[in-house]
């Protein structure tokens, strides 16, 4: 080395110190940054699966049921009619008053028998209108029990608060089953087929998730054809001038635009101009669609704006037509970005609820919708419906609905993640 | 038609003007070009450029880098059309066609003018969809053996049949790079146009390679009119009837190839022919 490149070298290695130090520093602060926004991640999901895991089972009451005939059937008939109008509530309430021959007075019965849930009776109805033939039968049958005793089995509800609230003899009732081994709790299926209902022992999400993805089937048969044909026409055939600026500026403002005011849009338009049913998925998807439009389009004409000219000249160049060289080479490269553009979209309509409370999408609904045309509410818009019910029960229903909810989001976005990994090309 | 454009002779030897020299036009032109401007925006890219290309003839065009080449050759079968802000003045003629009129419909005028870029860029599809594509659009051969067929021509004269015959199938970016710029070659002669534009078709060949495609050159020659955008003066030398120095945006001097590179007009010509500057 001459004198000159000592000195070059020199000086290299006394900056080297304070250059390795700035990249640590700033290594930190991102580091420092992604573990804070994961601390605040993982805070909100221990609360909330935490507070929801355990609307997943239900608790039962396993009891004798006598299918008395001169009940649900005095003159013989098994007609259906009949059978249907029988009066079931006396037979799970005869059990109960066997078990516990001690309660006498009728406050204390009425007491006791809150212990079943008023779908322990529907339950019995539904197995005789199946199945004639257990009449005249007893049966050991597990009884949905009352959100209460649903609540204190689950441990929501500390047995100090059971007492004070439901009397010292509901709580030696419920240990006198638990000790019989009648009382235990199972997998809850009905949850995700049940519609809503005031009775959170009852109440599902089979309606709300029925009602958001006919909405969601409305949207993605709308937005994604009219945005990608959009970003298509915009990108590869629109002259540019000053027209097309403008609905540029115009389609990128739209995305922008709080949803509410697409709900109040939906409700002038669709509602009250066109006279469409409210609360209808139809509607909903029709509103969720204005709002995604925006999203398909900028994202179908970025995935355009990356197929590299050089694969348009080609074709061109060999006698392609305009629209040749679009369907030919262009969609084809760009189709993946499009997707994942319209799942992102997808994903963030599943999520939206202000909108749909405009139009009606927040009713009280109990029936699970068979048709877009059919009332019903959405996913969020339960979430919501939940928040707000002061029963104990709902709580961890509107927690498990919100998981429901994320968990559908979260394999959305995976579904776009991968199908981006899936068709990463190299050029 | 004006025979001949400008004045020649050695009284421009020491020139510098950017007046062209030579014999622009010819007696058999296939392709006319009169007065082309070509402006990017407001940048002018291509000066007042005439030139005539006659039939069976291959015509190398020279000159230092950005100096227009592509431009030009772009111009020859309005591929300048898909750049935004480029605009094209003067007339450009194909057979007695003026190539840019309004009621010209480009899509067969590029069946008929076909090109290779100098950027290799295959379809991101098989080799053999690459080269079946323009046959297939333009309805040229019918399905089966005979699109087979014009794919297995095209790839050999293209001199890439021997090594992709196994893998028709594989996709025509997994080639080398030498390997897609012949499929891209194969592909554009599939369609068998009337004019072969190329844009320095061999830059990234291996000799072995650039020799089978000079070859190809000379054999096309027979049935087409080729324009071949080149940095090698030596591939000029060999395979080209005429040359045509560009420099600036301005053709400076055209003529008989031997006579450019032995006797070069311009000194501009002369300078980028004894390697002083380009
Ligand atoms: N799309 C474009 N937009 C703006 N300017 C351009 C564009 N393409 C080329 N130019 C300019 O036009 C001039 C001529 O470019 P051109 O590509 O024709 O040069 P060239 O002779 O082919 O050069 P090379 O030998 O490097 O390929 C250059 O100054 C270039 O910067
Ligand atoms: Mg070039």
């Amino acid at each position: 080395m001459n004198e000159r490149q000592q000195a070059v070298y020199a000086t290299v290695q006394a900056s080297l110190r304070r250059r390795y130090a700035r990249e640590r520093r700033f290594r930190a602060l991102g580091l420092g940054a992604v573990i804070l926004g994961l601390s605040f991640v993982l805070l909100l999901f221990t609360d909330i699966i935490s507070k929801g895991y355990s609307a997943f089972v239900q608790t039962y009451i396993t009891l004798p049921v006598y299918f008395d005939p001169q009940v649900i059937d005095p003159n013989e008939q098994r007609d259906p009619a009949q059978l249907a109008r029988a009066d079931y509530r006396q037979l799970v309430r005869a059990p109960l008053r066997a078990l516990f021959p001690e309660v006498k007075n009728r406050r204390a019965k009425r007491q006791l028998y809150r212990l079943l849930s008023t779908g322990a009776t529907y339950q019995i109805r539904a197995m005789v209108l199946a199945d004639p033939g257990l009449i005249g039968q007893t049966r050991q049958i597990a009884l949905l029990a009352d959100d209460d005793v649903d609540m204190i089995t689950k441990g929501h509800v500390d047995q100090a608060t059971a007492e004070e609230r439901f009397g010292a003899d509901y709580r030696s009732w419920l240990q006198q089953l638990t000790r019989q081994g009648r009382l235990h709790t199972r997998w809850n299926i009905e949850f995700f087929t049940a519609g809503d209902s005031r009775e959170p022992e009852l109440a599902g999400i089979g309606g709300a998730m029925a009602g958001s993805f006919y909405t969601l089937l409305v949207t993605l048969l709308l937005s994604c054809p009219i945005g990608i044909a959009a970003a298509i026409y915009l990108e590869e055939f629109a002259p540019r001038n000053r027209f097309t600026d403008l609905i540029e500026v115009n389609i990128n403002n739209l995305a922008a635009v709080p949803s509410i005011v697409f709900g109040l849009l939906g409700l002038a338009i669709f509602i009250n101009l066109f006279g469409l049913p409210r609360s209808a998925p139809l509607v909903g998807g029709l509103v969720l669609t204005l709002m995604t439009l925006p999203t398909v389009i900028i994202a179908s004409r970025a995935a355009l704006q990356a197929v590299p000219p050089s694969i348009r000249e080609a074709a061109l160049g060999i006698g392609a037509s305009r629209t040749q060289t679009v369907f030919h080479h262009v969609l084809p490269l760009a189709l993946p970005g499009m997707l994942t553009g319209t799942i992102i979209g997808m994903a963030q309509a599943l999520g939206e609820t202000a909108p749909l409370l405009m139009i009606g999408m927040v009713a009280f609904i109990v029936d699970v919708p068979n048709s877009p045309l059919d009332p019903s509410s959405a996913l969020p818009v339960q979430v919501y419906l939940w928040a707000d019910s002061p029963e104990r029960a709902f709580v961890e229903r509107t927690s498990a609905a919100i998981m429901v909810l994320l968990a559908f989001l979260i394999s959305m976005n995976a579904c776009a993640v991968a199908l981006r990994r899936r068709f990463e090309r190299r050029w | 038609m004006p025979e001949i454009q400008s004045a020649s002779g050695d009284a421009q030897l020491a020139d510098e003007s950017f007046r062209t020299i030579g014999k622009t036009y010819v007696d058999q032109p296939r392709m006319t070009a009169s007065q082309v401007n070509v402006y990017y925006g407001d940048k002018q890219a291509i000066c007042d450029v005439s030139l005539g290309i006659a039939r069976n003839e291959v015509i190398a065009m020279i000159g230092p880098s950005g100096c227009g080449k592509s431009t030009f050759l772009r111009c020859l079968n309005r591929m300048n059309d898909t750049i935004a802000g480029c605009r094209v003045s003067g007339t450009i003629r194909l057979d007695q066609q003026d190539i840019y009129d309004k009621r010209l419909d480009v899509v067969p005028l590029r069946a008929r003018v076909g090109m290779v870029f100098q950027k290799p860029n295959p379809f991101p599809k098989s080799i053999y969809d690459n080269v079946a594509y323009g046959p297939r659009i333009h309805g040229l051969a019918r399905k089966g053996v005979e699109l087979d067929e014009v794919v297995e021509t095209s790839l050999r004269r293209a001199g890439l049949w021997t090594e992709v015959k196994d893998r028709l199938a594989a996709p025509g970016t997994g080639l080398s790079g030498g390997q897609q710029q012949r499929l891209c070659i194969a592909r554009t002669i599939a369609v068998s146009p009337e004019v072969i534009l190329m844009d320095e078709p061999c830059s990234a060949l291996d000799p072995i390679a650039t020799a089978r495609i000079e070859e190809l050159l000379v054999e096309l020659r027979k049935n087409y009119t080729i324009a071949v955008v080149t940095h090698s003066m030596q591939q000029a030398a060999r395979i080209s009837q005429r040359t045509a120095y560009f420099h600036l945006g301005h053709l400076i001097e055209v003529g008989e190839t031997t006579r450019i590179f032995t006797n070069p007009q311009h000194k501009l010509t002369e300078d980028y022919i004894t390697g002083r500057f380009g």
